[in-house]
């Protein structure tokens, strides 16, 4: 029978199946941070548990951490007691850690991929929503709860209920200007935040296959955002050169068999998915946020919607709670937002390509009077890359700050976030009511969005430069 | 893990969709590493910032039954959202649809979540901001919720129900399956990677 690749990939990882009871699942990757960590450590410990296999888990410090002095304590007590935890944690478990200021330290989603640790067809887990990202591999890969972390921790295992399957099929090629990060808004406008819960979405389709590995972990990244558990796209020619030659990719007759293996995993002729989405990529634009979830989004091109254009009554009034909290005016065209911050960074826009994107934008230019600049690249590897290509120098030259890794202001979690009423053009994930810090005021975009909004300082695309 | 078997109690309607594990509790609020003491992040920054929002009225401040609106729990992993409502004293939550992750977080935790048709949440809103002190019944055993003048059965799997009802803890259901992932574990691909 035609199957699908999550289908496919979950079914190699079955290890046992009983009638009434949910699929028990192999995991080949427990990814570990934290914040959601140290309560399942310590309920390893308390049932006096160990950990079944430290050789299928990694750690890393991301969350919380500074992007500046990060060779001095961490000033925040509770902060630093929690980084000291997972130190501890780690070193009690046998598990692999890449704590601040080492050169493999980075935001976990970024890390993995850049280790060739992520490969297609594995089952890839960590407590974070956003571990979706590793699906642009052909990995099924996905979030869970901190009472997961321990179960992974104590029995490499997960017992699930079967997902069902989405495949969102982007036609036609992306015009100049218009990245993956506005494929994946655009879906997310359109299937709602809701629109993919209790599904795993494949991305298909030309203008898929037309992005870099890089592009297509921004657009898996944030399949979470549409509520889906999981988002995948096929591996092919490019998935294989990104990963070969990586530190842990297979080297030799190993290589030979696993890439055989990976070219089976696509989703068969025929196979029928639970539902199909189809998107244009030519009538794209660059997207914005609008609103306080991260389906409330538009093209750039269009004005702040007016909340009784809305025909459901509840969206109606989460437009109306929305804008009130934005403090927006319906009607505002988008461009004449003005806003106090950018951020370029996080799990989602914060690899290599997404500094060559924004610095391509800002060389030779400033950041506009009284708008403030950051880049922080999602890894150390990354920042080395980019130093390398004098990217830091592009940016400090414009007058933007260049950071250290970590999450930094993706969420409010360590000493960079807003203030109450700042706005950012921010190429994070979530618009949430105080993602960014309380009161702040957050709108996604692509780091070619970003980069332009820092120069005018309202939101832009680089054609109006 | 507490069984959950029949509970009643009073209810807070929160007439807010797409509530985001955010809202429920905020990041500032993850860095402890203990399990307990979360109730101060509930909703923190509505309860700071709006003297309206329905937990800082005095008729609701002894609700253990929450009734929100569609896909509630959206965004974050952080199971600190599951933790922060049963700190604060909710049994269980009842809304047209949950996020995914939210879902899977409160059924292992023992805080019962319940999908009813809109029409009955609406039904139960107005229910309860009508009289603060009508009393929701929701009972695992009969998989059905009871309130005064509504008797809605919900759906839940056999097992889950069974976990529940027996107030059972996941890893010792799977460690009782060992011998199989042991098993598992001698046919796996030779590529895959290790981490040390």
């Amino acid at each position: 029978m035609a199957r699908t690749m999550a289908e496919k990939v979950w079914e190699e990882h079955v290890v046992r199946r009983a009638d009434g009871e949910p699929d028990l699942l192999y995991i080949d990757l427990h990814l570990v941070h934290e914040v959601t960590s140290p309560q399942a450590f310590e309920g390893l410990r308390i049932a006096d548990r160990p950990l079944r296999r430290a050789d299928l888990t990694i750690a890393t410090e991301d969350h919380n951490v500074p992007t500046e002095n990060i060779f001095l304590p961490i000033a925040d007590p509770v902060s630093r007691t929690q980084i000291e935890t997972l130190r501890k944690n780690a070193s009690d478990f046998g598990v692999r850690l890449h704590p601040m200021g080492d050169i493999e330290q980075g935001v976990v989603h970024v890390i993995g991929p850049q280790l060739g640790i992520t490969q297609p067809g594995m089952t890839i887990v960590c407590g974070d929503s956003h571990t979706s990202t590793h699906g642009a591999f052909g990995a099924l890969a996905f979030g869970i709860g901190t009472s997961q972390v321990e179960h992974v921790m104590a029995t490499q295992t997960l017992p699930l209920a079967p997902f069902k399957t989405m495949a969102v099929n982007v036609k036609g090629s992306l015009k100049p200007g218009v990245t993956s990060k506005d494929i994946i808004l655009a879906v997310i406008a359109k299937i709602g935040t809701g629109g993919g819960q209790g599904y795993v979405i494949e991305y298909r389709g030309e203008a898929v296959r037309a992005l870099s590995m890089e592009a297509r972990m921004t657009v898996c990244n944030m399949s979470i955002e549409a509520g889906a558990r999981a988002g995948m796209i096929a591996p092919d020619q490019t998935t294989f050169d990104y990963l070969k030659g990586r530190p842990h990719a297979p080297e030799g007759e190993l290589w030979d068999q696993a890439v055989a293996h990976w070219q089976t995993l696509a989703t068969d002729e025929g196979a029928v998915f639970d539902r199909e989405v189809e998107l244009d990529a030519d009538e794209l634009s660059p997207f914005v946020t609008w609103g306080t979830n991260p389906g409330q989004g538009a093209p750039l091109d269009t004005s702040v919607p007016d909340p009784a254009s809305f025909a459901d009554a509840s969206e109606r009034a989460a437009a109306e709670k929305a804008l009130a909290y934005m403090d927006l005016t319906p009607g505002t065209p988008l461009r004449e937002v003005a806003v106090d911050t950018v951020f370029v960074g996080s799990c989602t826009n914060g690899r290599i390509e997404d500094l060559r994107a924004a610095a391509e934008v800002i060389k030779g230019r400033r950041v506009a009077e009284g708008v403030r600049m950051m880049i922080v690249p999602g890894s150390m590897r990354v920042k080395e890359q980019a130093a390398a290509e004098g990217l830091d120098q592009v940016f400090t030259a414009a007058g933007a700050e260049w950071r250290e890794a970590g999450c930094s202001m993706c969420l409010g979690m360590n000493p960079d976030t807003l203030k109450p009423g700042e706005r950012c053009a921010s190429t994070s994930n979530r618009n949430f009511e105080g993602r960014q810090g309380k009161g702040g005021r957050t709108h996604l975009v692509s780091p070619l969005v970003a980069a332009a909004t820092a120069v005018r300082g309202t939101l832009s695309s680089p054609a109006d430069l | 893990m507490e069984k959950f078997t029949v509970h009643t109690g009073r209810a807070v309607p929160l007439r807010y969709s797409n509530v985001d594990t955010d809202q429920i509790i905020p990041a500032v609020y993850l860095k402890r590493v203990s399990r307990s003491g979360f109730e101060d992040g509930l909703f923190a920054a509505w309860r700071a910032g709006d003297p309206d929002f329905v937990l800082n009225k005095p008729e609701y401040k002894d609700g253990t039954v929450l009734i929100a609106g569609s896909d509630f729990g959206t965004g974050s992993s952080r199971e600190h959202a599951v933790w922060a409502l049963q700190n604060y004293g909710f049994k269980t939550v009842l809304a047209p649809r949950f996020a995914d992750i939210f879902r899977g977080n409160s059924l292992k935790g023992g805080l019962l979540t319940v999908v009813l048709p809109q029409e009955s949440i609406e039904y139960l809103w107005n229910l309860v901001e009508g009289d603060p002190t009508a009393e929701v019944t929701v009972d695992l055993e009969a998989r059905e919720v009871r309130a005064q003048g509504l008797t809605e059965p919900f759906e839940l799997d056999d097992y889950t129900r069974w976990r529940l009802l027996e107030g059972l803890d996941d890893i010792g259901l799977t460690l009782r399956h060992v011998d199989a992932i042991t098993e598992f574990e001698k046919q796996r691909k030779p590529w895959l990677p290790v981490t040390q």
